[in-house]
């Protein structure tokens, strides 16, 4: 469903990502683990246009172009069919819980105020937050900020999520409830994509795994394959490492 | 004090205040009106890159900032009429005022905007807003309670530098007070006079910007932990 193929990027700094291909099918949670510095964050910036990418192509169902040469336009269609989740939530803090979902539908779709509604409480319902409809993101934690941002997320209905490092920021104790809405999500069939460094969820819930090192992927397949029985030695290098909270 | 001192004061005391309230303020409103829609736009085109517009912006504020307040006073008020554009000496002044604040406001509003920080506009960006949506719903909401205490300490100042319009025939507050001073050769007592009025308006002012700031406060405040911690843990993490 999307796709990038030799997607190239360098920065000033150390992050790079070195002809990487990528893909999601429609109903796959994809998880992308890596080390810090591996490129998983870029990737998913490149796909969504945040980062110009340096060279590439993108395919999104019928629609295909080389990375680099996809209008404005285009963009802003493409990015209408993606949600993304960002690691700092990036609420809107001039607005309530109820307005950040519903201005997505208000002034980007042009949805009807009525059905508008209708659908953002039905969302903030989903994630456990309707209750706090009326706060500021200022007043909530960081687990109930990211569970509203998910929200915002998926209340257009995208054809496909990204989460970036959706539990980096949170103290430990939240992270289990943001996980839990994407679990749950998850089961509903919406087709994610996660960088992650939560391996038990990576295990749990993904039905594809990527891991990523030096801005190529090493090695994917099922969490099986690719968490249990790694066929490369930086992926189990990695494992290791990653050990502790694999455990949990 | 003399009896002939009290009297005076107490006579012009009037006289001053009612050019103050009639003249010195709208002077100041209509004036600060003017320079925060330049201040605005010059902001505008500079944030959106918008190369040929930033460089007549960044001149604007290169010639406003440049150039003492006096100077531009004057060549509107006395040298346009050269040009064939004659105006009373009140647009005139409040041209002169709202152009040369305009400069300082754009770099107000300028900076405010920039310390938005940039996961708004992505997330903006990523919810299907375009530029303009993403600056008038998310961005200037946000940097307007940022930009606030500068805007308002140029109202301040504005109200007393309002007092040059005075050389160039506005009859306001310091007008009067020098008719008056030229009259009644008592220029101490009514300079101090004049003052103390220009005080009680830059007080109350200063009392109006701390009530609107508590309104505003609960605003800004309520993005502080989300700005925060997301900002500081992503720098860990």
């Amino acid at each position: 469903m999307l796709e990038v193929q030799n997607l190239y990027k360098v920065f000033t700094g150390s992050e790079v990502l070195n002809g990487i291909g990528f893909k999601v099918e429609k109903g796959e949670v994809v998880a992308i683990i890596g080390q810090s510095g591996s490129g998983k964050t870029t990737l998913l910036r490149c796909i969504s246009f945040l980062e110009k990418a340096d060279s590439g192509r993108i395919i999104f169902d019928e629609y295909e172009n080389d990375i680099t040469k996809v209008s404005k336009k285009e963009i802003k269609n493409l990015r209408m069919r993606m949600g993304f989740v960002f690691q700092g939530f990036n609420l809107f803090s001039n607005m309530t819980v109820f307005e950040n979902v519903m201005e997505g539908l208000v002034t980007a779709r042009k949805m009807n105020k009525d059905v508008a509604r209708e659908k953002t409480m039905k969302v903030l319902d989903k994630v456990g937050m309707s209750s706090y409809a009326d706060r500021y993101p200022g007043e909530l934690s960081g687990g109930q900020q990211q569970r509203v941002a998910i929200a915002r997320a998926i209340a257009p209905d995208p054809e496909v999520i990204l989460f970036d490092e959706p539990t980096s920021a949170l103290d430990p104790e939240l992270t289990g409830e943001v996980l839990e809405v994407m679990k749950k999500l998850a089961k509903e069939g919406t087709t994610m994509v996660v960088v992650t460094h939560e391996m038990g969820f990576a295990r749990e819930v993904a039905s594809r795994v990527v891991f990523m090192d030096k801005g190529v992927v090493v090695e994917e397949g099922t969490a099986k394959e690719v968490i249990d029985n790694p066929k490369e030695e930086r992926t189990r290098q990695f494992l290791k490492k990653a050990g502790s909270k694999f455990e949990l | 004090m003399s009896e002939r001192l009290i009297g005076i004061l107490t006579s012009s005391f009037l006289k001053i205040l009612i050019p103050g309230i009639r003249v010195t303020v709208p002077l100041t409103l209509l004036s600060f009106a003017l320079s925060f829609v330049i201040g605005l736009l010059l902001a505008l085109v500079q944030v959106a890159g918008l190369k040929f517009l930033s460089l007549i912006a960044r001149f604007y504020i290169w010639i406003f900032r440049g150039t003492p307040l006096i100077v531009q006073l004057f060549i509107v008020f006395f040298g346009l009429p050269s040009v064939g554009i004659t105006l009373d000496a009140f647009p005139a002044a409040v041209i002169a005022f709202g152009m040369n604040l305009g400069a300082y406001n754009a770099e107000i509003f300028r900076s405010a905007i920039l310390a938005v920080p940039k996961g708004q506009t992505e997330a903006a960006y990523m919810i299907g807003l375009n530029y303009p949506q993403t600056m008038a719903r998310i961005i200037l909401p946000q940097s307007f309670p940022i930009a606030f205490p500068s805007l308002f300490n140029n109202l301040i100042s504005l109200l007393k530098d309002t007092s040059l319009a005075s050389s160039i025939t506005v009859i306001e507050l310091f007008t009067t007070t020098q008719q008056i001073a030229a009259r009644t050769y008592e220029p101490f007592a009514l300079y101090l006079e004049a003052a103390f009025i220009y005080l009680v308006f830059s007080t109350a002012l200063s009392a109006l910007q701390r009530w609107l700031e508590k309104k505003l406060v609960w605003e800004s405040k309520s993005g502080k932990s989300d700005k925060g911690s997301g900002i500081n843990k992503a720098m860990i993490g």
